[in-house]
């Protein structure tokens, strides 16, 4: 585990590397870990369902908090994208493992891949210097679950109020709403898949709820091994 | 189950996304060591209950989660404007003009005339507070 003093990212704040290293000897755990033991979540892969639902576990989760003129040119500087201009707006870069999503107006969810977002944010610290910002490390408290198939819209449809038509969550756009007795941040990202944020105490749960809802269909929840 | 429109998030959402927090537009004294017992008192823990239009806080809790106005009508329920924090509203108790104009009934008053009974009229009637 690595740590990175006040001096190393020109800030008064210390941060640290929240993915222990293979020496550390702790195994991390993805928030779906009692959800597997439990046997509601199998590993990646297997026979094709109308609805496959995928988490990815320990990405980077970072929120960024300040003005948005000043996060635009700092994200845009060391991300390669800049935050969404418009409410709601979600971002990806051009490979697609990165976004930047609009949660309110001075607010943003940056989602790196895993591993990245220890750096990101020292070197979006570095960058900010001064400024009046705020970025937290929320990475630990939430996971990502993928909807694909041509059903996930019809089982969005039962457990979320936003509406989920073509019309409504556009692609690019992502939302924070009720799912079932919970809230979750779905995102649209592209034509065929949504995404949903789901807090780390609120998974199972909300894995339970999907495979209810989604019996009707066909749907299995998978998870990359770590 | 209303429609509410979130000022920030610049969409209609539903009323499950939102929790009322209060009367909006309270003025916390500006030097509370100088104000009466009564006045502090009244700023605390007194709050008007107009029937009819009223401002309200409300917050975005499932979505953006900011705090934003709404000027509501208690006796229909019904969601006449929202604005965001720090804006003043378009239509209050005094101007049934512009609320003619959006096309919502009224009475002389300013009062909404959906229910009243005129047996009650009385209750319609503004009284200073």
């Amino acid at each position: 585990m690595s740590e990175a003093r006040s001096e190393d990212n020109g800030g008064n704040a210390a941060t640290f590397d929240t993915h222990p290293g293979a020496d550390a000897g702790v195994t991390p755990e993805s928030p779906l870990q009692w959800s597997r033991v439990q046997g509601r979540v199998t590993e990646e892969g297997g026979a094709a369902e109308q609805i496959r639902v995928v988490e990815r576990p320990f990405l980077g989760h970072l929120v960024l908090r300040g003005g948005a003129i000043t996060l635009d040119e700092a994200v845009r500087a060391e991300l390669g994208v800049s935050l969404p201009g418009k409410p709601l707006g979600l971002v990806l870069d051009a490979e697609g493992s990165r976004s930047v999503q609009w949660v309110s107006p001075d607010e943003w969810l940056v989602i790196v891949p895993a591993g990245e977002e220890f750096e990101l944010e020292n070197r979006l610290r570095a960058r900010l210097g001064d400024a009046h910002f705020a970025i937290v490390n929320v990475g630990g408290g939430q996971t990502l679950l993928e909807l694909s198939g041509e059903k996930a819209r019809e089982l969005l449809m039962k457990s979320v109020t936003y509406d989920v038509h073509e019309h409504g969550l556009t692609v690019g756009k992502a939302v924070g709403t009720v799912f079932a007795k919970t809230s979750v941040v779905l995102r649209r990202p592209s034509e065929e898949r949504f995404e949903l944020v789901v807090r780390r105490s609120f998974a199972d749960y909300c894995v339970r709820w999907l495979r209810d809802a989604g019996r009707e269909y066909g749907l299995r929840v998978e998870s990359a091994s770590h | 189950m209303f429609h509410i429109f979130c000022p920030y998030c610049q969409e209609y959402r539903e009323e499950e996304e939102f929790h009322p927090s209060g009367q909006a537009h309270l003025v916390r004294p500006a030097d509370p060591a100088s104000v009466s017992d009564e006045e502090w008192g009244d700023y605390l823990f007194f709050r008007d209950n107009p029937r009819g239009i009223h401002h309200e806080m409300w917050v975005h809790r499932l979505g953006c989660r900011k705090f934003f106005n709404i000027t509501r009508d208690t006796a229909t329920y019904e969601i006449l404007e929202t604005y965001r924090m720090g804006e003043q509203p378009s239509i209050t108790a005094a101007n049934a003009e512009v609320r003619r104009e959006q096309g919502v009934q009224t009475a002389d008053g300013g009062w909404q005339t959906v229910g009243a009974q005129p047996e009650n009229s009385r209750l319609n009637e503004e009284t200073p507070s």
